[in-house]
């Protein structure tokens, strides 16, 4: 047994950190520091530097055009970039169509996106969820029924993380309404979101942010070539892409750095006759969540070793690494809130440039920058497998136990 | 022992019920938000013809004369309702403070004119080193001829931007923590050398930053004894936490009725989703706290009308602490039970989150109240 990273490892870390020494653009940076938002063209940038370097697409194996890189280097590249912190890939396009393509797609798919997705050429976003069909993503009622070379596709699809950017959505829709069980009759299409019939409608979050949109389709025209594997089939496609991006799950390095900014904002808030960073029940919180990121970061490597061993193939376990990885960002978010105290009430545009201190709420730069991520947080328990469905997982697949 | 209501009170229960929701739905608050100053007039008049603006004011300068216990009453149901209007700045905060420490003949002219809702009250207690310490005032007061130059900084005054009239604290002597020293003033909003930078808090509620340079205020402004401001300021933070554990009981408890619901007509794999053992145990741990909090607001209420000094002030810090973390921990099992839609702005669930949040940043969050009794 053995917990250090070989040499080479180390130095790949090493390599990655100053790659993004050198190139995150410091306004960049200094936004991400203060979890502040970011415009598009910020984060198509970022993905261009990166792909560049030939490090867009971490998960890819060369055949795609990616680095071909281990589990353990797929990981050291995310938690560097979270604590750095960087701009993550964009996580529609790398982690999720892109992988789908490379498995699912025919030649031509492949020809006409891989390359495309790995540099945002075009914007991907997730067409699952619907208004119906949340948790229960198998009952999904959006319809796509073939006439000629097209499928007419109509329903609607919510949650579309970033759907206000994006160029193309890649979306279950139901092709057999009388399947029998109801996960046989779905298909997975790319639809252009420049497609007439398309329309995306915002939906603000609790955090003020406008990140969510809702996707609506109105006969919308979809060529047949635009869907990915059988007719029929989506639901291999759709398990293959949530049982797939397990890697960097966890995000242990952004509540590394959700610690850090609590600690820096501690070291600024007087107490007594010193600050808040050396109050001993401060402290002892920080110190209770990072005991317990150590072993979550021991065990996100213990699932690693037996994906590197057994040549990728997902892990239920991972279910361990989401529910425990949101909860303990929600809890660093959280001691991040309560240094800042009451200075976290202040509320800004989630695009307004930092303003000097005399100008700022509570005469605070980075005030109206702490509970939005607080806030955030809390839809992390929701999307992605709720921390109840990864217990079902946790229940059911690993441990055995009988379905309700 | 008695936990009922009288019949008066019970009628006073309703009837702001009755208002909040006749003329405070989710909608209507949306609209009250978009209006000048980020709150309604309109809902303000409401509230002073019927009465509620008047309630904890001496009859003898034109109030109902109503203790703590209507005060919950009236807090339970604006949290409810979300309600934004500066209740708690005006009628709670600065109220009590008038009621401790000004003289007859201000009473005389403010109570009738915040009653009729024509003035509109704050207090600016706090300043950025201060964090929850109230004593912690770096703001002068000079004497000066027959009146006061005041110089500083207040932040995060809840209405701070629209009140008429604030209640400044401002130390003439002692070190920047002394408890003696500080007196307390009424500076009307236009006075010269004050100006004040307005934003929005994370629940919607207005606030503003205040920079006061060389206010000069008559000595008529001076509230109480000079010098000796702090016992006024540390029992208007007490009616305050008991409003504001009244105000999340009447969020909590909509919260847990929203999610109910909820789990009751949504339906996922094939029926509702509460009949799910797992989601049901979160909905009675959601209960649970709900009761809880509920005990507090009531022992917050009957304290603050019946004890003194430092005792009162300790039961206060146990409420605002298990009110804090109460409210949090509903609003925050209220969203994961929604789900997505938890999250989304356009429902209400997440904006109760948000305000039971701020609830725990006001006059002192859920661990600092720990600390402080632990200390």
């Amino acid at each position: 047994m053995e917990l250090r990273f070989s040499e080479e490892e180390n130095a790949f870390r090493r390599e990655v950190r100053s790659f993004f020494e050198d190139h995150l653009p410091a306004r960049i940076h200094a936004r991400l520091l203060e979890h502040r938002s970011l415009a598009r063209e910020d984060i198509v940038t970022w993905q261009r530097t990166l792909n560049a370097r030939g490090w867009a697409t971490p998960s890819w194996p060369t055949e795609w055009g990616g680095p071909g890189w281990t589990p353990v280097q797929r990981y050291l590249f995310l938690d560097e970039l979270h604590q750095f912190p960087a701009p993550e890939p964009l996580s529609f396009n790398v982690s999720m169509i892109g992988p789908v393509i490379g498995t699912f797609g025919t030649d031509e798919q492949k020809a006409r996106f891989l390359a495309r997705i790995a540099n945002i050429d075009d914007w991907w976003c997730q067409g699952f969820s619907e208004p119906g069909a949340g948790s229960d993503l198998a009952a999904l009622s959006t319809t796509a029924v073939r006439d000629g070379d097209h499928y007419i596709v109509n329903g609607t699809k919510m949650w579309q993380g970033m759907g206000h950017r994006a160029d193309w959505m890649f979306a279950l829709v139901r092709t057999d309404p009388t399947a029998e069980k109801k996960q046989a009759g779905i298909s997975f299409l790319l639809i252009d979101m420049r497609t007439p019939g398309v329309t995306v409608q915002p939906i603000v979050t609790i955090d003020g942010r406008h990140e969510v949109n809702s996707v609506f389709l109105d006969d919308v025209r979809v060529p047949v070539a635009n869907r990915v594997h059988e007719e029929n089939r989506g639901w291999d496609v759709a398990k293959f892409l949530l049982g797939n991006e397990r890697t960097g799950i966890a995000r242990i390095g952004m509540s590394k750095h959700l610690l850090r900014r609590a600690r820096a904002i501690a070291a600024e808030v007087p107490l007594r006759d010193a600050t808040l960073a050396e109050d001993p029940a401060f402290r002892r919180r920080c110190a209770e969540i990072e005991a317990e990121l150590r072993a979550l970061e021991v065990t996100q490597l213990r699932v690693l070793a037996s994906q590197q061993a057994h040549s990728d193939k997902p892990d239920p376990r991972s279910s361990i690494l989401k529910v425990r990885g949101v909860e303990l960002r929600q809890a660093a978010a959280e001691l991040m809130m309560r240094a800042a105290g009451p200075l976290a009430a202040v509320a800004e545009d989630e695009f307004a440039e930092p303003q000097p201190a005399d100008e700022a709420g509570a005469g605070t730069p980075w005030a109206g920058t702490v509970s939005p991520v607080y806030f955030n947080l809390r839809a992390a328990s929701i999307y992605g497998g709720s921390t109840e469905v990864q217990k079902n997982i946790i229940a059911q697949t690993v441990l055995g136990l009988p379905r309700a | 022992m008695n936990f009922d209501l009288s019949d008066e009170q019970r009628l006073l229960g309703d009837t702001i019920d009755r208002l909040i929701e006749r003329d405070y739905s989710f909608e209507q608050r949306g609209a009250c938000l978009q209006e000048a100053g980020g709150w309604s007039r309109r809902f303000w008049g409401l509230l002073a013809e019927q009465g509620f603006l008047a309630l904890p004011f001496d009859a003898a300068h034109g109030g109902l004369g109503y203790g703590p216990v209507e005060t919950m009453l009236v807090m339970e149901a604006l949290g409810r309702g979300l309600v934004v209007e500066p209740y708690l700045s005006t009628v709670v905060v600065a109220g009590s403070v008038l009621r401790t420490a000004a003289p007859d003949a201000v009473l005389d002219t403010l109570v009738p004119a915040i009653a009729s809702g024509e003035r509109v009250l704050t207090l600016a207690a706090f300043e950025k080193q201060a964090r929850y310490d109230l004593a912690a005032v770096a703001t002068t007061a000079r004497a000066d001829g027959d009146g006061f130059v005041l110089d500083g900084r207040k932040i995060l005054v809840p209405h701070g931007d629209s009140a008429d009239t604030i209640i400044i604290a401002a130390r003439e002597a002692g070190g920047p923590r002394d408890r003696d020293g500080i007196s307390l003033f009424l500076v009307d909003a236009d006075a010269a050398g004050l100006t004040r930078h307005g934003y929005r808090t994370q629940d919607g509620v207005p606030a503003a930053d205040l920079t006061l340079e060389q206010v000069r205020v008559g000595s008529g402004a001076l509230l109480g004894e000079q010098g000796r401001g702090l016992p006024a300021l540390e029992l208007a933070r007490d009616h305050a936490i008991a409003a504001l554990a009244a105000e999340a009981v009447g969020a909590m408890q909509a919260t847990l009725d929203m999610t109910v619901d909820y789990l009751g007509q949504r339906r996922q794999f094939g029926g509702p989703i509460g009949r799910f053992q797992a989601l049901q145990h979160r909905a009675a741990e959601m209960l649970i706290e709900v009761e809880q909090a509920r005990s507090m607001a009531i022992l917050g209420a009957l304290t603050v009308a019946e004890r003194e000094g430092e005792a009162r002030s300790r039961e206060l810090l146990a409420v605002k602490h298990r009110i804090g973390r109460s409210g949090r921990l509903v609003g925050e099992l209220a969203v994961q039970l929604h789900g997505g839609i938890g999250v989304s702005a356009e429902y209400a669930v997440g904006h109760y989150l948000r305000r039971l949040a701020m609830i725990d940043l006001s006059f002192g969050d859920s661990e600092h109240c720990l600390e402080a009794l632990a200390a």
